[in-house]
């Protein structure tokens, strides 16, 4: 194992200068995300426009690498469709969890085969040092979670009551 | 040579010979010496420990109780003879009054469900202080919403010392039970447990220490102490886990009705009518976990042939030469400062998440705990998410806090 895959420059950087950081008014979806194991909070909030991740951001405390995913997160997700998303948080599920290709069987979602498949992973490459911590994978993935919970509150066409999600 | 210097403040206590007892210690993690400052979350077995098992499971394992036959017998003579040595060790008045259970949270849970339940009624208050783990909220909480009663909560002040005037200033009329901890998890404070008892016992309300991060760091004399119950656990006392106390004052579990229903805690069972067993057994149903138990009482003699004196100034070295340590690393605040305190610091590192400090320190073979420590209103009133906490035991070196120290400029410098 090496300290050096885990905090990459990338994930030092966006934990330094967490990108899309703040509120958003007004939220479409929003949704909090918790990891009980650390206590890392944070709260996504996004507008939908034309189908497509308009905005997006989110605040809380967490790690380092709780706060650079999700800072790569609403980066690499935005412009994106809810379809689109979740297919990215397939492969970087794989990404976190697997030994070898992201994206292959097993992923967190089915969506597999949909357009947008062999989307490139991009700065969220940078994550795949995590694996090798099996104990700092929620810390990554928690923000995907909350990510999915939030698409699938807009997709319902209700930002209201958000629910909080665990990694548990 | 500071090391020397503090090694000389405790010339008698032979940290070496007492880390050869734990073969875990001789181990390495990530290639590097293992510096175990995990121990308020379960401390490690001595060889005593360990062997006292293995020899059980090899030789004596049956049933226990009730059996005519040499196995059970024998397991039987074990397993109560480690009630008497437990007995001993917190100067109980009589073995009755030493119960076994899973563990603190259970012992805890016991005396809520039953001794609180059949006693409180809405409008009587339980008083618990802010620094309490979860273990010693939830239960009560619990019981709270069952009968009505009220939980009350005693501040704690910036240093995380429970002063005794705010506690007995919330000791009133309505209060019938007050349960504390003896010293605090999270931050490491030594509670006054001995006054704040007396104060509750000359109001009449009923008293519970919290004892799991006492009893492997200081003598616990229960009549000493007054109280009317004390739980602990064995795997933070170089013992197993899945096993721990319940010391309770015998006048008080005579009236008290069993908790669970089973084997054991019965002398006859008629459909009609169920005579239950005498104490201790009366709260011990089902099958115990009889090889910890066994276990437990060999963590005991291995406590009790200690020179507990020169361990306790021991531990009160590595205290003192962590907190100086760790003070001098810019950044790096220490969250507890009680001036009672036991072997643990708790801290925050600025720019640095503890998640991120434990991961860092692991690969340096350094074990500490980073997270709430089960206690969140602490973390809430300290205003922090979490800290890292390295909390030490008797075979803890200065050079093992030299490494820490180390550990953490290191994740200092990723993080600068």
């Amino acid at each position: 194992m090496d300290l050096n895959d885990l905090y990459r420059d990338v994930i030092l950087d966006h934990n330094r200068r967490p990108r899309n950081f703040g509120g958003l008014e007004p939220a479409d979806a929003s949704a909090e995300g918790f990891n009980a194991m650390c206590g890392d909070r944070l709260t996504l909030r996004l507008q939908m426009a034309d189908g497509k991740i308009g905005e997006i951001r989110f605040e809380g405390q967490g790690c380092a690498i709780s706060t650079a995913s999700a800072s790569l997160m609403t980066e690499a997700v935005k412009g994106k469709t809810t379809a689109q998303a979740l297919l990215l948080f397939d492969r970087v599920h794989a990404l976190l969890t697997e030994d070898a290709g992201a994206g292959l069987p097993g992923a967190a979602h089915a969506g597999a085969g949909l357009p947008g498949a062999d989307e490139e992973l991009g700065k969220l490459a940078a994550l795949s040092g995590v694996k090798q911590y099996p104990a700092r994978v929620k810390c990554a993935s928690l923000c995907w979670h909350t990510l999915a919970s939030a698409l699938q509150l807009a997709a319902a066409g209700t930002a209201a009551a958000p629910p909080i999600v665990s990694t548990e | 040579m500071k090391n020397v210097a503090l090694a000389q403040d405790t010339p008698r206590f032979d940290v070496e010979a007492v880390r050869r007892q734990f073969p875990i210690l001789a181990r390495s993690v990530h290639g590097k010496p293992l510096s175990y400052l995990d121990n308020a979350a379960s401390s490690q077995r001595p060889s005593m420990v360990i062997g006292a098992v293995d020899e059980y499971e090899r030789q004596h394992h049956a049933n226990i109780h009730r059996g005519v036959h040499t196995l059970s017998q024998e397991a039987t003579a074990l397993y109560e003879g480690a009630r008497d040595r437990l007995a001993r060790f917190i100067n109980a008045r009589s073995r009755a009054e030493v119960i076994f259970v899973r563990g603190t949270t259970e012992g805890i849970n016991l005396v809520a469900q039953s001794f609180a339940r059949s006693t409180l009624k809405a409008g009587d208050e339980v008083l618990i202080t802010h620094l309490e783990h979860h273990s010693n909220i939830v239960p009560w909480q619990m019981v709270c919403e069952q009968t009505g009663a009220k939980l009350v909560v005693a501040p704690i002040d910036s240093r995380g010392v429970v002063q005794y005037e705010t506690v007995t200033a919330l000791m009133t009329a309505r209060t019938k039970i007050f349960a504390c901890a003896h010293v605090s998890n999270a931050l490491g404070t030594v509670l006054p447990v001995r006054r704040l008892v007396a104060a509750a016992k000359s109001r009449g309300i009923v008293t519970l220490l919290d004892g799991a991060q006492a009893v492997a760091h200081m003598p616990v004399d229960v009549q000493e102490l007054g109280c009317d119950f004390y739980a602990f656990s064995s795997h933070k006392m170089f013992g197993p886990t899945g096993v721990g106390i319940l010391y309770g004052r015998e006048q008080l579990l005579e009236r008290m009705p069993p908790w669970q229903g089973g084997g054991e805690m019965i002398l006859a069972v008629r459909f009609d009518k169920t005579t239950y067993n005498g104490l201790p057994n009366k709260f011990e149903a089902g099958t115990p976990n009889i090889s910890g138990g066994i276990g437990l009482g060999a963590a005991v003699d291995f406590i009790m042939d200690l020179d507990r004196a020169a361990a306790h100034a021991h531990e009160s070295a590595l205290l003192d030469y962590a907190t100086r340590t760790l003070s001098a690393i810019p950044g790096l605040a220490i969250i507890g400062t009680s001036p009672e305190k036991a072997s643990l610091v708790s801290f925050t590192v600025e720019g640095v998440h503890p998640h991120d400090l434990g991961t860092i320190l692991d690969e340096d073979g350094v074990a500490v705990r980073t997270g709430h420590h089960c206690a969140m209103p602490v973390m809430d009133y300290f205003k922090v998410p979490a800290t890292a906490r390295a909390s030490f035991a008797i075979y803890n070196t200065f050079e093992e806090i030299d490494r820490l120290a180390a550990g953490i400029e290191r994740a200092r410098k990723i993080f600068s």
